[in-house]
């Protein structure tokens, strides 16, 4: 079956983004695809380049990293959701003159469309919400 | 089940969150739109505290945000007709189906479940 994900909570702060690692790990493990994750709302944050956390903690963004090495998994982030929250990638940071970058490939800024064509041409689409 | 006769369509997105204190109804209101302008037939239904959305006289919130009503009000132009309200949800919350800013059909926990098999893609906020 092709799968996607829809991840709207934020990482550390809530369960979602840890528990749709692990749905996502288990899909391709039973032989499915997982053809893409998108992250909505306070999701965008598992996109965060800069994010460093102890190291006795799962590094959620380079665990979704891994997963688009090993998989292909496209790892999408809703455009809107992540420029108010401070997310972008090198071309949005010119654009609004910002000094630094918070986001890079694999994750990629999108628009909202992308999740409903998800929708439509997935067989599943499983949110996790917080 | 009696989902012959449910309302069908491409995309169901359930709103269970009031219009103020998080940007939740913004953003499950924002998806149902993008659908609409790609031309999908998308209903919306209103449960538990998301139908505080649709009680008249709402303005913009306490954190800075534009408010929800504006963007209930341009529903209509891109052709997101099909709206559903939680009986049960109105009820304990003393409101008037009438008494909406915008009509919607009152529906039971069978019916929305019937709803919920007649679309093709569900997205809950």
């Amino acid at each position: 079956m092709r799968y996607a994900l829809l991840v709207q909570g934020a990482p550390y702060s809530q369960q979602a983004s840890h528990s749709a690692l692990r749905f996502a790990r288990a899909v391709v493990a039973r032989g499915h695809t997982l053809s893409s994750v998108f992250f909505y709302h306070d999701g965008v944050y598992n996109a965060a380049r800069l994010a460093a956390p102890p190291q006795d903690e799962p590094h959620l963004p380079d665990a979704w990293c891994e997963l688009h090495a090993q998989h292909g998994t496209m790892l999408l982030v809703c455009i809107a959701s992540a420029l108010r929250r401070g997310l972008l990638d090198e071309r949005e940071a010119a654009r609004h003159g910002k000094s630094g970058h918070s986001l890079e490939p694999p994750f990629e800024l999108t628009g909202l469309g992308q999740l409903i064509d998800l929708g439509q041409a997935c067989d599943r689409l499983v949110t996790f919400s917080p | 089940m009696e989902s012959q006769d449910a309302p069908r369509g491409d995309l169901l997105v359930i709103l269970r969150h009031p219009p103020h204190g998080t940007s939740w109804l913004r953003d499950g209101l924002d998806a149902a739109l993008v659908a609409a302008a790609f031309g999908q037939s998308v209903s919306l239904l209103f449960q538990g505290d998301g139908v505080l959305a649709l009680h008249p006289g709402q303005g913009s919130g306490a954190l800075g945000q534009k408010g929800t009503a504006a963007t209930l009000e341009m529903l209509g132009m891109y052709d997101i007709e099909a709206l559903f309200v939680d009986a049960d949800a109105l009820a304990r919350l003393e409101l008037a189906a009438d008494a909406l800013m915008l009509s919607a059909e009152p529906v039971d926990a069978t019916r929305t479940a019937a709803m919920i098999a007649a679309h093709r893609l569900v997205l809950v906020f």
